[in-house]
C-alpha cells in the first residue's frame, strides 16, 4: 500500500469515527437522539472546548506540568533500573536475594501506591512523579538486567583475547549492550511515565492533564472529559514521535527490520 | 615432529585433557591427552568430525578453557590466564554491532593506550589491506559475512599478536568466498609468518592452507591420531594448489584416516550408537 493510500485510509477511520459519534449524538431518531448528549457529548462541543482551551491558554500550564512529571519521572525511572538493573547482572548472588521482593513489588499494581506517595510527598509534582518512576523503574530494569545478562559469549570472549581489563568490557560490551535492550523498551517506558503521571494527577493534584480531567467529571461535563483525553493522546503521540527520533540517532548500528517502523 | 626441534616453539600441549563436568556426577571428556606443538611461523591445521572437540583444543590454547590435566606453553613458558599473545579469529560473529568497521579495528589498539588518532589512522590501513578501504563508516549489520569475516581479521592483527588462533572462521561463508578469504589469509600472513593454529571440518581447505595437518579423532575422548605435512611450495593459490597432483595424493592419503572418524561421529551424533 502507499504512504498516501495508507493515511487517507487512517484519516477514514477517524471521519467515520467522528461522523457517527456526531449522527448519533444530535440527530434524533424518533424523537430523541440515540446517544444522550448529556452522557456522550458531540464532536463539535468536544472540538470547541479544546480551541477555547488553547485560544485562552491554560491548557499550556497544565500541559507544562504533566509533560515536567514525565519527564522527571522517566529520567529518575530509568537511571533507577539501568543502575540496578547492571548491578544485579552482574551481581548474581545480590539479585538471587532480592529476586522475590522485586518480583512482589513488580506484582502489586501501582495505583493503590498513589495515596501512600501524596502522603509522604504531597498535592505537588513529585508525588506523581513518583508515581510514574515506579512504573518506569521496572520495566528499564528488567530490560537492562536480561540485555546484560544475554550479551552474546562470543562477544565476550572476542573482548577478553582483544586484551579488555574487567572495566573496558564494562565500557564496550556490557553497556552498549544493556542500552540497546533498554531502549528497545523505551517506548513502553516513556508511555508509562505519562500514565504515572496523568493517574497521580487524577487522584489529587491542583495542575495538569489528569486533573483538568478530573474537574470535568466533577461537574459531569463530559465535553470536557472528552477534550481532556484527545489532548492527552495528542499530548502521548507527540512525546512518541519525539522517542522515535531519538532513537533513530542513538540506534544507527542496529538493523532496521524490513516492515517495521 | 622432528623440524620443530629447531624452531621456537609458539604452542605447545603436552597430554592435554579437557573435561566437563555435566549434570549429575557424569564427566564429559571432550579431549584426551592431545600433545601438539606449533612452531613460530607455522601454519598448522586442525581437522576433525564434527563435535570432536577441535574448537576445544583452540579454547585451551587461547587461555578460554583450563585442560583438566597436562601443560600448555606458550613460547616456552607455561600458560596461566588468558594468553595475551594471541589473537583469536572466532566462527561466529564477534564484531561489535554498536561500532562501525573503523572502530571495532581500532579498539584492539585503543584499550593498550594508543591515542585515538593515530589507532584510528592504523586502522584505516588496515581496512585497505583487508580490501575494505571504503567501508570504515559501516556498521557490522550493513556488511555481507565476508566482509565482517574481513574487518575481523583487521580487528585481530592490527594488535600484530605472535600467535593465530583461528575456529572456522570462514565456515558460515559461500564456497567461492571462502576460498576468496583463504588466499587473503595466505596473503596476510606471508607478511610475517605467524604461528596459525587453524580448526576446520573441511579437509581441502585445511591442505591448502596449512604446513601441517593433524586429525582428531570422533568425541569423546578424541585424541589427535595423524599428523600430516604438507609438501606443497609457497606462496600459494587456493584456486590453482587444488589442481597439483600431490595435492590428491595427500587429500587421499589423510582422508582414507579421516573417513572413519566421521563415520563413527555420524554415528554418535546419530545417537543409535552404530548402524549407519
Amino acid at each position: 500500500m502507499s504512504k498516501i493510500g495508507l493515511f487517507s485510509l487512517q484519516l477514514l477511520v477517524a471521519v467515520v469515527f467522528f461522523g457517527l459519534w456526531h449522527l448519533l449524538t444530535t440527530v434524533p431518531i424518533g424523537g430523541k437522539p440515540l446517544l444522550p448528549p448529556f452522557f456522550f457529548s458531540n464532536p463539535v462541543d468536544v472540538a470547541s472546548q479544546i480551541v477555547a482551551w488553547f485560544a485562552s491558554g491554560v491548557i499550556w500550564k497544565h500541559l507544562a506540568i504533566t509533560l515536567l512529571e514525565s519527564v522527571l519521572a522517566f529520567a529518575i525511572g530509568s537511571f533507577g533500573g539501568i543502575m540496578v538493573g547492571f548491578w544485579f547482572a552482574r551481581q548474581p548472588r545480590i539479585a538471587a536475594v532480592f529476586d522475590p521482593y522485586v518480583k512482589m513489588i513488580n506484582a502489586l499494581p501501582r495505583v493503590v501506591l498513589a495515596p501512600i506517595f501524596t502522603l509522604w510527598l504531597g498535592l505537588g509534582i513529585w508525588s506523581k512523579v513518583a508515581l510514574g518512576v515506579t512504573l518506569v523503574f521496572f520495566i528499564v530494569f528488567f530490560n537492562v538486567y536480561q540485555g546484560v545478562k544475554e550479551t552474546s559469549a562470543t562477544l565476550i570472549d572476542n573482548a577478553r583475547m582483544l586484551g579488555m581489563s574487567e572495566r573496558q568490557q564494562l565500557r564496550h560490551v556490557y553497556w552498549p549492550s544493556a542500552l540497546s535492550w533498554m531502549f528497545s523498551s523505551l517506548h513502553t517506558a516513556v508511555g508509562f511515565a505519562v500514565v504515572g503521571a496523568v493517574v497521580g494527577e487524577y487522584l489529587g493534584s491542583a495542575a495538569g492533564l489528569g486533573y483538568l480531567i478530573q474537574q470535568a467529571e466533577g461537574t459531569f461535563d463530559v465535553a470536557g472529559v472528552f477534550a481532556g483525553m484527545i489532548v492527552l493522546s495528542a499530548f502521548v503521540i507527540l512525546i512518541d514521535l519525539a522517542v522515535t527520533l531519538v532513537e533513530r540517532r542513538l540506534l544507527v548500528w542496529r538493523p532496521v527490520a524490513v516492515g517495521q517502523g | 615432529m622432528q623440524a620443530q626441534a629447531a624452531a621456537l616453539s609458539a604452542v605447545a600441549l603436552d597430554h592435554a585433557t579437557v573435561a566437563f563436568g555435566l549434570a549429575g556426577q557424569s564427566v564429559y571428556t571432550a579431549v584426551e591427552k592431545a600433545t601438539l606443538g606449533v612452531a613460530d611461523g607455522e601454519f598448522v591445521a586442525i581437522v576433525g568430525p564434527t563435535g570432536c572437540g577441535k574448537s576445544t583444543l583452540l579454547n585451551v590454547a587461547a587461555g578460554l578453557l583450563k585442560p583438566a590435566s597436562g601443560a600448555v606453553r606458550i613460547f616456552d613458558a607455561p600458560l596461566t590466564g588468558l594468553n595475551h599473545q594471541a589473537g583469536y579469529l572466532f566462527q561466529a560473529d564477534a564484531l561489535f554491532p554498536w561500532k562501525t568497521a573503523l572502530d571495532n579495528v581500532a579498539l584492539g589498539l585503543e584499550i593498550q593506550g594508543v591515542a585515538r588518532a593515530e589507532a584510528l589512522e592504523r586502522a584505516q590501513a588496515w581496512l585497505t589491506s583487508v580490501g575494505l578501504a571504503s567501508f570504515g563508516n559501516r556498521y557490522p549489520h550493513m556488511m555481507s559475512g565476508g566482509q565482517r569475516k574481513r574487518v575481523g581479521m583487521a580487528q585481530v592483527l592490527i594488535r600484530n599478536p605472535r600467535i593465530l588462533l583461528m575456529d572456522e572462521p570462514f565456515g558460515p561463508l559461500d564456497a567461492q568466498t571462502r576460498q576468496i578469504m583463504g588466499n587473503l589469509l595466505l596473503e596476510l600472513w606471508s607478511r610475517d609468518r605467524k604461528a596459525v593454529l587453524f580448526v576446520t571440518h573441511d579437509l581441502e581447505e585445511a591442505i591448502a592452507l596449512a604446513d601441517r595437518v593433524v586429525i582428531m579423532s570422533a568425541g569423546p575422548a578424541s585424541r589427535i591420531i595423524g599428523d600430516w605435512k604438507v609438501p606443497l611450495p609457497r606462496p600459494r593459490d587456493i584456486f590453482e594448489v587444488r589442481l597439483q597432483p600431490e595435492f590428491h595424493a595427500l587429500h587421499r592419503e589423510i582422508w582414507t584416516v579421516l573417513k572413519d572418524e566421521v563415520m563413527k561421529g555420524y554415528a554418535q551424533s546419530a545417537g543409535t550408537g552404530g548402524g549407519i
